[in-house]
């Protein structure tokens, strides 16, 4: 798989997630937010940061930025898009996600390690987890409370769209969601970090088979969904 | 001067308008000389900040003196924007601290965050990718709601800068003192690397070759900086609130990767970033360091606003800008390149050989100042200290409720967790953190290899007060100990002297007398000091502790023997080194007497570096576990943050009096390994448990549950900081 890694100004964890994609065996490359196509690429890494300062609000500027047409193109066509941190807020304010990211509760920016339960492992991206398995990934960021309202919420349960829950939330997110895939289960939006949980020595490897389940889309999309 | 009305060189004189500026008399009279007329607005405005504390070091140069700066792995010493010091492997490690003391008095937000911003700056200048921030912090006590107010402006601050921009902070220290009320000291440190062939300086050479500015346009902001920065703080301070900078670290963010690919560009000539004293100071020592001149035209710098003056442009420091000297011919590469970063470039002028820094407004001449008496002639004032009288007079706490003053202890602001703060930091993010925040010093592995740099930053005021010459060689060791005790190799470290005004012949004694300690100390440990800042005129409500904050960096050379190593209940807890009645600047003392007798201090240096470097061989080959230096609070805080921080229990027995738990002498250790090791100099004092923590003494017994420790111990900081004030 060859993934593109779009960088925005102000993207920071571009370099991580390049380095995740090619650690799980990919190919991975960068590609600028001013272009217009993301033909060629089998995948597509939103990374986290501060795109365009978060000025205005986080992701907000982005979700407007020459590529974004290409991002939803790659949606459409069912190709995997994973959107970590600020690539998250992007793929809420795009609207390839529901809900948004609004700021924590504590209204302080929050870095530390966060126990995580892989609620749905029937994704292609979550596929070599156990169901409710306890995994360790870092959380950094300032605005990652998910909100959603009523009616969304009821349609992300009914679809188990809900693919990762936070042990103990440390932002206010509603039922304690740390990511959530779209309908057809091609995006994958996330606030933790698995790209930062590649390695023991560095805290955790959890992160890994992530990326690597990604790398083999083709094998594992066609029998989930 | 028909586009400005400005004063006259008369008015200046007349007016002693210098004087507003910083200037005393004869250092106006020496201007006077170097030109050999009157200075106009926009020279005296330049005088003044080349001149100030901040830029010239006129009280402290002969103390860095001191220092030594050389050793087999320095590439770069003090000079240039940062220090560089060999790795191995054609790369190297850049650092450097810097103080950001009174902004953050006056704006806490602002004055941290540009604080990061500008040290980052001294890095990347270099040519240096930064891998990892630390900071050190000094507040008054948090039961002041102005001192809560400032913690949390500078935390979110520094964290808002260092977060966006993407670089994580891996390490930091915190000390609260009323000392520091309404005078918080706000010390930033980068670490990068770099490869040997790509070290750059900042030096403008080579006739015809052109001046290029990039980064945020210049405003009105910042003016005068460095002079605020070399005074007191006074009633009047924050009116001075539009010396302060403005971060902005999404450009930050931008500029830094363009300056590292114009790095990579053979035309580049020289670089450096506009800090303090902004386009003046970078103009000036590139051009003294390359031996030419420098011609701006400042009708071309990019600009806020009509109307800035070139007083104005020369004095503002606006934030996020850099200054370039590249080959004649080939301007229009780099313009382009920055335009693909959008950012804001242009020639602003080139080099000369008339050995003078020109500046001209459309056409007109606003300056003409040589370039080598500005940068180099500032006045040195070499002033009297004066000794205060030692006391050595024993004193002891046999008779406190030493139970009480350990539960006070581990429950202040200073000894507790700094969760509360390093949780507001991104310290994970380029994904080679080995060891973050929370307990020693960070470590950060060099990106495609298997070594890392372990980083450290620490300050020992309160013995500095009590003992300036030992009180300064024990702020070296103390950070020294923080890198050994990851297994690293020291290398070198940088410093920030944050003092008093050195006018007063205390404040001047303990500037003197700490800085031959710390030389001393650096000679003896093997860490020459490769860069540095000076904080001085630190005085608010009364004057701050002598706090010289020391920032080191060591080598692990295959840092993969840290993965896996775990303590656990059943290993064994040794002291090492002996421990004396050593209370002069102790936290009991702090604690009970509100005091700091002015006693000596004792540190053997040899021995130091033996038992450090000893201890470091036992880490890495895998005999022991963990290695914690004693601090603040000695034995018993030590080990109750160690029990607290790893939710292990510990079960006890020292062979010493209960009040030398708390006593504060040099050189020691609490080590976690095997039972049965033999240390040098070291005793087994007991065993890690699963569950209660206790210590006993001759004739203390202190037992508390693991529960009670840890809650006290992460509830230091955030029970002070609930109410919002």
């Amino acid at each position: 798989m060859k993934f593109a890694v779009v960088k925005f100004p102000g993207s920071n964890c571009d370099r991580d997630m390049l380095n995740a994609a090619i650690k799980a065996g990919g190919e991975a490359e960068y590609v600028d937010y001013r272009e217009t196509s993301l033909e060629g690429y089998d995948g597509v890494l939103i990374p986290g940061g501060f795109s365009f300062g978060d000025y205005l609000r986080s992701g907000a500027m982005a979700s407007v930025a020459p590529i974004t047409g290409a991002i939803k193109e790659a949606a459409a066509a069912g190709k995997p898009v994973l959107g970590v941190c600020n690539g998250f807020q992007i793929l809420t304010e795009i609207g390839l996600l529901p809900g948004a990211l609004i700021f924590n509760d504590t209204h302080t920016f929050i870095s530390r390690n966060e126990v995580l339960t892989i609620t749905n492992n029937e994704t292609a991206f979550t596929s070599g987890y156990e169901k409710g398995e306890a995994v360790t990934f870092p959380v950094a960021h300032g605005e990652g409370h998910y909100y959603c309202d009523d009616e969304t919420y009821d349609t992300l349960v009914e679809n188990d769209r809900i693919v990762l829950t936070y042990n103990d939330n440390p932002n206010g997110s509603r039922a304690d969601i740390a990511g959530v895939v779209n309908e057809a289960g091609n995006v994958f939006g996330l606030m933790p970090h698995p790209e930062r949980a590649l390695e023991k020595l560095l805290g955790s490897d959890d992160g890994l088979r992530l990326f690597e389940k990604m790398n083999a889309w083709e094998a594992n999309h066609d029998h989930i969904h | 001067m028909i586009t400005f009305t400005e004063p006259t060189e008369q008015d200046i004189l007349n007016e002693k308008l210098y004087a507003d500026m910083g200037l005393t008399d004869s250092e106006y009279d020496k201007v006077v000389e170097i030109l050999g007329r009157q200075p106009n607005y926009t020279e005296t405005g330049i005088f003044s900040v080349m001149w100030s504390e901040h830029c010239s070091y006129k009280h402290s140069k002969p103390f860095l003196k001191q220092f030594p700066t050389t050793g087999d792995r320095v590439l770069m010493g003090p000079g240039e924007g940062a220090g560089v010091v060999d790795i191995g492997d054609d790369q190297a490690v850049v650092f450097k601290v810097e103080s950001h003391n009174h902004p953050s008095a006056v704006e806490p937000y602002q004055g941290a965050a540009t604080g990061v911003g500008g040290i980052i700056r001294d890095i990347v200048s270099i040519g240096a990718r930064p891998i990892g921030l630390l900071n050190s912090l000094r507040f008054g006590e948090l039961s002041e709601p102005n001192n809560r107010r400032l913690l949390r402006g500078v935390v979110a601050g520094i964290g808002g800068y260092g977060n966006c921009i993407g670089i994580p902070t891996v390490s930091g220290e915190v000390e609260f003192d009323p000392s520091y009320d309404g005078n918080p000291l706000v010390n930033a440190m980068c670490v990068g690397t770099i490869d040997h062939d790509k070290i750059q300086k900042g030096t403008a050479k080579g006739t015809g070759n052109k001046v290029i500015y990039v980064g945020l346009k210049t405003g009105r902001d910042g003016i005068h900086g460095a002079t605020f920065a070399s005074e007191e703080l006074t009633d009047e301070s924050e009116s001075k609130r539009p010396s302060v900078q403005i971060g902005d670290p999404f450009t930050g963010k931008k500029l830094m990767e363009a300056t590292l690919d114009a790095i990579r560009q053979p035309e580049l000539v020289g670089i450096q970033d506009m800090g303090a004293a902004g386009l003046t100071s970078s103009s000036a020592e590139m051009a003294a360091k390359g031996e030419s001149g420098i011609a701006l035209h400042l009708d071309q710098v990019p600009v806020r606003e009509e109307g800035i003056t070139p007083y104005e442009m020369m004095l503002s420091e606006t934030q996020e800008r850099m200054l370039l000297v590249v080959e004649a011919g080939s301007e229009d590469k780099f313009l382009d390149m920055f335009e693909g970063y959008e950012l804001d470039a242009a020639v602003i002028g080139e080099v000369t050989d008339t050995d003078r820094l020109e500046l001209f407004f459309h056409g007109e001449k606003y300056a003409d100042i040589p370039v080598q008496p500005l940068s180099d002639e500032a006045p040195v004032y070499i002033l009297e200290g004066e000794a205060p009288a030692q006391d050595e007079t024993p004193y002891s706490y046999s008779d406190q409720d030493l139970n009480k003053v350990f539960d006070a202890l581990i429950g202040h602001p200073t000894h507790g967790s700094k969760r509360y703060i390093y949780e507001q930091y991104d310290n994970q993010v380029g994904a080679n953190t080995v060891q973050k925040s929370g307990f020693g010093s960070g470590v950060v592995r060099v990106e495609g290899t298997d070594k890392a740099i372990a980083m450290a930053i620490d300050g020992k005021s309160r013995y500095v007060y009590a003992d300036p010459l030992n009180g300064g060689k024990e702020a070296v060791a103390q950070t020294f100990r923080s890198i050994i005790s990851t297994g690293a190799l020291p290398l070198a470290m940088t410093d920030c002297l944050n003092y008093g005004s050195p006018e007063k012949p205390e404040i001047y004694h303990q500037l003197e007398a700490s800085t031959r300690g710390m030389a001393e100390a650096c000679e003896k440990l093997s860490t020459p000091v490769v860069s540095g800042n000076v904080s001085l005129y630190n005085e608010s409500k009364g004057t701050i502790l002598p706090t010289p904050v020391i920032g080191m960096v060591g080598l692990i050379e295959d840092v993969n023997f840290m993965a896996g190593i775990e303590i656990s209940a059943g290993d064994a807890v040794y002291l090492v080194g002996e421990t004396t009645k050593s209370f002069a600047g102790s936290q009991i003392e702090k604690l009970i007497d509100n005091d700091i007798r002015k006693q000596t201090r004792d540190i053997d240096l040899e021995l130091e570096y033996a038992r450090g470097m000893d201890l470091r061989g036992r880490l890495i080959n895998g005999e022991v576990k963990k290695i914690a230096p004693v601090g603040r609070g000695g034995i018993a805080i030590k080990l109750a943050q160690l029990s607290a921080f790893h939710h292990l229990g510990m079960d006890v027995e020292i062979d010493l009096d209960g009040e030398d738990l708390f006593a504060e002498n040099a050189s020691r250790y609490i080590v976690i390994a095997p039972a049965g090791l033999d240390i040098r100099d070291g005793k087994e004092i007991g065993r890690l448990t699963d569950e209660g923590f206790h210590i006993g003494t001759r004739d203390l017994t202190i037992d508390r549950s693991i529960e009670a420790i840890s809650n006290t111990w992460e509830g230091a900081i955030p029970q002070c900081m609930t109410s919002m004030d």
